[in-house]
């Protein structure tokens, strides 16, 4: 089956072609028939695509390694799971993936938006027929997964970093996001192509914006349980290139966000604007440079490659081309409004988006520095997680204290009176935080105590305007307070949503600040019946144990778990040996506790043959609460990407589109 | 291999007929002219634009006011300014909808 697969590949890639410059033609010579024949053609690529996909995932769940892709990332042991997941284990697969997404968007977009943008879609078919273009040629052409080999008896297998939970749904989840902020890109170029550089784009694409900023979002925090849970050092975020990579865009991406709704409300930062959304796609498109062109050493880079030539130079178009589209267009994007005060929650929008391209700008630095001393020099100098801290700090902790003022603060500008109100509580609520920080010891870092104070003042500005809302939402309507609350985040869901989010942000923050700066580490080495003690801790090594497991054999030392008196019970700490991979892994053991969110974390670092292990302790303060950030992270976004129906009326009112559906 | 071939054959003869749909459906289509939007009608829009965010400027002030966040004085002055600019945007949104649209709109195609 694997022609039916090559040929359902070179079936998309002249679909795409097509979609590309029957598009562009019916856009430029206005011809409605071939417009909608180029929207088709993306329909159908989807289809295509997704036969092409159907076959690959077929062969890894019949282990047919006649296919050299299957063979290269599956063996006859590996469960099915894993086996289907392998899809994305290599660079083949991966961008196989990413074209079944982008088509699969594509079609969403045509279908969805048909009505409601005919005149942009027209341009923007071709732009995304563009990107299209790009992967099915490489797939085509340069990095086929279709490949065919007598068959061997059995597979080399897979990573066995990637035979985790996790690894069924972090890839996936990434690749939406990098993935979904092609279509905002492609609106933008299609509202520039068209002269139609109105709000419509905007409207348009927020709720795929905001769709594709959550993916990122979850890809990333699934990410970093993945590696705290599997990889086995005792942190969940190394400032690795190819994390660095999702981090990048998903900022880009949040500044967009912020930043457009300026654009909506005061009808500014136009320019601004579309430069987020190339920067958004731009590093959407490195970040899959970065994890499959091998270019970084990285856990993450499983293969080194000759694709990354092709990428780069597309990197350079899409640059040059939407660069250039924004050049001969700036007569159209001139704003007509200015900022009327520095004091105003504009301003803070603003500030927000400074610090959020300032942080992106810096990582990407960071992450580009080894590359080019390598090229300049011929040594790669690698930048190292002091590099990074200090610009998360001086750029994050500013960013977390916005989160803060921003809702204290009114559009257009605020007197002095009105903030030495709204600030009075925030501030009295993060001065007394800071007080019980210190109290219970936490003033031996400064950046944790600060930390620590911006986000409680933060969580006190939100909850204040929640309950402020509320309030003057029951005095205006009545009723019971819970009809007024739910009334509040119904009637303004981006508002409230984006609070939600702020709150998981806030989370996030304490949770990293716990974990890093308060967290106690010990090292020891113990024989059976020797324990150690670690913050309060007992860990008592009492037995090793072998068994074999589906496909590798596991090693598991049992430690008993005591706090003063109280028995916590076991921990089993170990490795797992892969034999058709020829690799041993980490399996570490986490004992939470879900009152205080801290974590005691195992690792069994060396096992020796006379049975003594080598084990690495560390207690995390706070830890879980990044976890739970992200399931308040994701109510957030739904909130804020559920459909509101009024605004729908009125954006089709607006844009003369009744009875078609306009997306909020 | 036969059975792979026959099956992309039928793929491919389906998805180029589905690309084709349009023209097989109008095959002599007598407006083919894609819906442009005349100036009257990008004039329309931006003025529906404006007076949205006009409206939303209101509504913004009052419910910062309602909520404390702009204080009686600050409220007393920019209410005014806004109520202005609303009521400008309404009234321009309101003339240009009696001035003719010079668009050229074609039907919606299959």
């Amino acid at each position: 089956m694997a022609e039916l697969g090559r040929a359902a590949l070179v079936l998309t890639f002249g679909l795409v072609v097509y979609a590309l410059a029957a598009g562009a033609y019916a856009a430029a010579a206005r011809r409605r028939r071939l417009a909608r024949s180029a929207q088709n053609a993306l329909l159908a690529a989807f289809i295509s695509t997704a036969v092409a996909a159907g076959v690959l995932w077929a062969a890894f769940a019949r282990r047919d390694f006649s296919f050299v892709y299957v063979a290269n990332h599956s063996a006859l042991k590996l469960p099915l799971a894993y086996r289907l997941s392998a899809f994305w284990g290599g660079q083949e697969g991966s961008l196989l993936l990413w074209l079944l997404i982008l088509t699969g968007f594509s079609a969403a977009a045509v279908l969805l938006d048909r009505r409601a943008t005919r005149e942009l879609l027209a341009w923007v078919t071709p732009v995304l027929g563009g990107v299209a273009c790009f992967f099915a040629f490489m797939l085509v052409f340069v990095a086929s997964p279709f490949g065919t080999q007598v068959a061997p008896a059995d597979g080399a297998g897979l990573n066995p970093s990637l035979q985790n939970p996790y690894m069924l749904a972090h890839p996936p989840m990434l690749y939406l996001g990098y993935v979904g902020l092609t279509i905002p890109w492609a609106f933008g170029m299609g509202a520039l192509l068209s002269g139609r550089t109105d709000e419509r784009w905007i409207v348009a694409t927020r709720r795929w914006t905001l769709a594709a900023w959550m993916f990122l979002g979850i890809g990333q925090l699934l990410g970093s349980h993945w590696a705290y849970v599997e990889v086995g050092w005792g942190g969940y975020y190394a400032w690795d290139p190819v994390e660095n990579a999702a981090l990048m865009p998903w900022l880009a991406a949040t500044a967009f966000l912020h930043s457009v709704m300026i654009q909506e409300k005061r009808g500014m930062l136009r320019v601004w604007n579309m430069l987020l959304v190339i920067l958004a796609f731009g590093l959407s498109l490195f970040g899959t440079f970065l994890t499959r062109s091998g270019v970084i050493n990285s856990i993450h880079s499983f293969t080194q490659s000759s694709i990354g030539p092709w990428f780069l130079g597309f990197i350079g178009v899409v640059v040059a081309f939407s660069l250039t589209l924004v050049f001969w267009r700036l007569p159209l994007l001139r704003s007509k409004t200015k900022l009327e005060s520095l004091v105003s929650r504009e301003a803070t929008f603003l500030y927000n988006n400074l610090l959020l391209v300032a942080l992106t700008l810096t990582i990407l630095w960071g992450v580009t520095f080894p590359i080019l001393s390598e090229a300049v020099r011929g040594t790669a100098i690698t930048v190292s997680k002091p590099y990074y801290n200090f610009f998360l700090r001086s750029f994050g902790l500013p960013l977390l204290l916005l989160m803060g003022i921003g809702p204290l603060v009114p559009w257009r500008r605020a007197s002095l009176r009105s903030l030495e109100r709204t600030f009075l509580w925030p501030l009295g609520i993060a001065v007394a935080a800071g007080v019980v920080v210190i109290a219970f010891g936490g003033g031996s870092s400064k950046i944790g105590l600060i930390t620590y104070t911006f986000a409680a003042f933060v969580a006190a500005s939100i909850g204040l305007e929640f309950v402020r809302g509320t309030r003057a939402r029951h005095a205006l309507t009545g009723g019971s307070w819970v009809v007024a609350f739910g009334g509040l985040v119904a009637r303004n869901r981006r508002r409230y949503g984006g609070y939600v989010v702020h709150a998981a942000i806030v989370l996030l923050a304490v949770g990293i600040a716990g974990s890093s700066l308060y967290q106690t580490v010990r090292e020891q080495k113990l024989q059976r019946g020797q324990s150690m003690t670690v913050a309060g801790y007992t860990l008592a090594y009492r037995s090793f144990q072998t068994k074999q497991g589906p496909n590798s054999t596991e090693s598991r030392a049992l430690l008993a778990v005591s706090r003063g008196k109280h028995s916590l019970g076991t921990l089993d700490p170990g490795k797992n040996f892969y034999p058709v991979e020829q690799q041993t892994s980490n399996e570490v053991a986490i004992r939470p506790n879900w009152a205080t969110g801290e974590d005691l974390y195992v690792i069994a670092d060396q096992i020796d043959a006379d049975g003594s292990v080598y084990f690495k302790v560390l207690v995390k303060p706070a830890v879980n609460l990044i976890w739970l950030a992200g399931f308040v992270f994701v109510l957030g976004s739904v909130i804020a990407l559920w459909p509101d129906a009024r605004e729908e009326r009125r954006l089709a009112e607006r844009y003369g589109t009744a009875g078609a559906a306009v997306r909020a | 291999m036969t059975l792979a071939l026959a099956l992309a054959a039928l793929l491919a003869v389906g998805l180029v007929l589905f690309v084709a749909r349009p023209f097989l459906r109008e095959p002599g289509a007598a407006d083919d002219a894609l819906e442009t939007p005349g100036e009257d009608e990008l004039r329309r829009l931006a003025l529906a634009e404006e007076r949205d965010r006009a409206l939303q400027a209101l509504r913004e002030l009052e419910f910062d006011h309602r909520t404390g966040k702009v204080s009686d004085e600050d409220y007393r002055a920019l209410v005014g300014p806004l109520r202005r600019s609303a009521a400008e945007a309404l009234r321009a949104v309101d003339a240009g909808r009696e001035e003719p649209t010079g668009g050229e709109h074609a039907p919606d195609g299959p």
